[in-house]
């Protein structure tokens, strides 16, 4: 049901992806994907009454080691998402030097300006 | 059904939410704030995942992708109608995206139930590594920085590499651009009398 | 157009230090607490955003000038490098945390664990760096209609 759920964030952005046509809705869309396939990979690591995968000095170890949640997708999606950061910049970067040439976001109208 | 699978299914609801109006509204400015309640969304959603670095990340990240949004939409908001997709292409679309979500459910079955994961059913993951001699091994007492930075550091060595480029990359976009006739160097004195914009 | 009004600015004297230590903290604390390189950085970039925002593209650039972000990007890029050389250089292993194995500190201090807050440091400065100076050329882009009607860029920034 979660995982349903999640899906359907996915395909959100995907639905906008495929039926906008101005490029910053397009932007917006690929960040709702992103959004998406981040926690996905999240809730496949969590286990019921999980705990934070991070050791104190009180930390009881038998407990922690019981009831720790998976590290390993958690590590491979906070690079993931400043890496989703940079690639945005660059697309918004894209999205304002378009502006600057045609005056306008839509992609039909860039299209038809070009010939 | 426990307690964290209940807050998280109202949390998906306001984000999946939030990521409609994101989409459908008229306003580009609106949409941009709406992309923000889905960032707002995921933070908190990681908080009960047991995710509290990705928490903070994810806020911090999503102010910045706020910041640029707007920078990039102020004073350009209205979105024209003249470029709208027709009727029968986004009943199109929608079918397309209703098959995938089949498919999709249809794969989910195969997936291990929501709470029991993976990595305690195989004694041998690398996960459990991690978790048990994750400490000793590399003295560091937060497990996810010992991942990202001592077990699997080339992967945040490429994680650099594509932010470095991608950032170039907007840098170089952005770059004034020269005459065709010759490189002229406008000073800025002359753009504030006549008015930017 | 210096910058916006006197609450705005009044608010960000205060919070402007807390930020920017609350970055620094994150990002020394990385193997002990929640946080790390990449949280830090992108904090330590937000506060210079704010002042930016609040104050104006000057008063930032005062603070922080360009070209001295653009070396603090490079210079995180070869404390990454050159500290994951040195472990190839003792044990022959690409990203070896030699220093944690010969000189073990104690759990849960400060210096516990080798190289890795030397890396959230080179991790922070290549994250936070360069967000910056995209922001930067970003907020000093200005259209212009010239005489022939075209739009062209124009950047406030001087070339160095």
């Amino acid at each position: 049901m979660v995982f349903a759920l999640c899906f359907v964030l996915f395909l959100t952005g995907l639905y906008c992806i495929l039926t906008k046509k101005n490029t910053v809705k397009i932007i917006i869309g690929l960040s709702i994907m992103e959004a998406g396939v981040n926690l996905f990979l999240v809730l496949l690591g969590y286990k019921n009454d999980g705990v934070v995968p991070i050791i104190d000095r009180s930390t009881d170890i038998v407990h922690f080691l019981a009831y720790s949640v998976d590290p390993l997708p958690q590590a491979l999606v906070l690079t993931s998402i400043v890496i989703g950061l940079g690639t945005i910049a660059l697309g918004i970067a894209l999205c304002m030097r378009l502006y600057v040439k045609y005056g306008t976001f839509d992609i039909a109208e860039i299209r038809r300006l070009k010939g | 059904m426990f307690i964290t699978e209940i807050y998280l299914l109202v949390l998906l609801v306001f984000m999946i939410i939030a990521a409609i109006i994101a989409v459908e509204i008229k306003s580009l400015i609106s949409s941009v704030i709406s992309l923000g309640a889905v960032g707002v969304g995921m933070s908190i959603s990681f908080l009960f995942l047991a995710a509290p670095d990705l928490a903070i990340v994810q806020i911090a990240v999503e102010v910045l992708l706020l910041i640029f949004l707007i920078r990039a939409t102020l004073g350009r908001e209205i979105v024209s109608e003249k470029g709208a997709v027709t009727i029968p292409l986004r009943l199109l679309s929608i079918f397309i995206v209703l098959v995938i979500l089949g498919f999709g459910i249809i794969a989910f079955r195969n997936l291990p139930e929501f709470g029991k994961p993976v990595f305690s059913l195989v004694p041998e993951a690398p996960s459990n590594s991690y978790i048990q001699h994750g400490l000793k091994e590399t003295g560091s007492a937060n497990i996810i920085t010992a991942v990202i930075l001592d077990y699997r550091g080339y992967d945040t060595l490429g994680e650099a590499t594509v932010l470095f480029t991608s950032l170039l990359g907007a840098l170089v976009i952005l770059r004034a651009k020269t005459k065709k006739n010759g490189t002229k160097v406008i000073n800025h004195k002359e753009t504030k009398a006549r008015g930017g914009e | 157009m210096k910058g916006m009004t006197i609450i705005v600015k009044t608010i960000t004297r205060w919070v402007k230090l807390f930020i920017f230590l609350f970055g620094i903290y994150v990002t020394l604390t990385g193997h002990l607490s929640p946080g790390g390189g990449f949280a830090g950085g992108v904090i330590l970039a937000c506060s210079f955003i704010l002042l930016t925002l609040a104050y104006g593209k000057e008063y930032a650039l005062s603070r922080l000038s360009l070209k001295t972000a653009k070396s603090l990007d490079s210079i995180g890029a070869l404390i990454f490098l050159l500290t994951a050389l040195i472990g190839m250089w003792v044990t022959n292993v690409f990203f070896d945390n030699v220093l944690q194995k010969l000189f073990p500190g104690t759990d849960f201090m400060l210096y516990s664990s080798g190289f890795i807050p030397l890396y959230n440091i080179g991790i922070c400065l290549k994250v936070g760096a360069p967000l910056f100076v995209t922001f930067i050329v970003m907020a000093a882009m200005r259209i212009r209609i010239n005489d022939k009607g075209e739009r062209e860029i124009i950047q406030e920034e001087e070339e160095e």
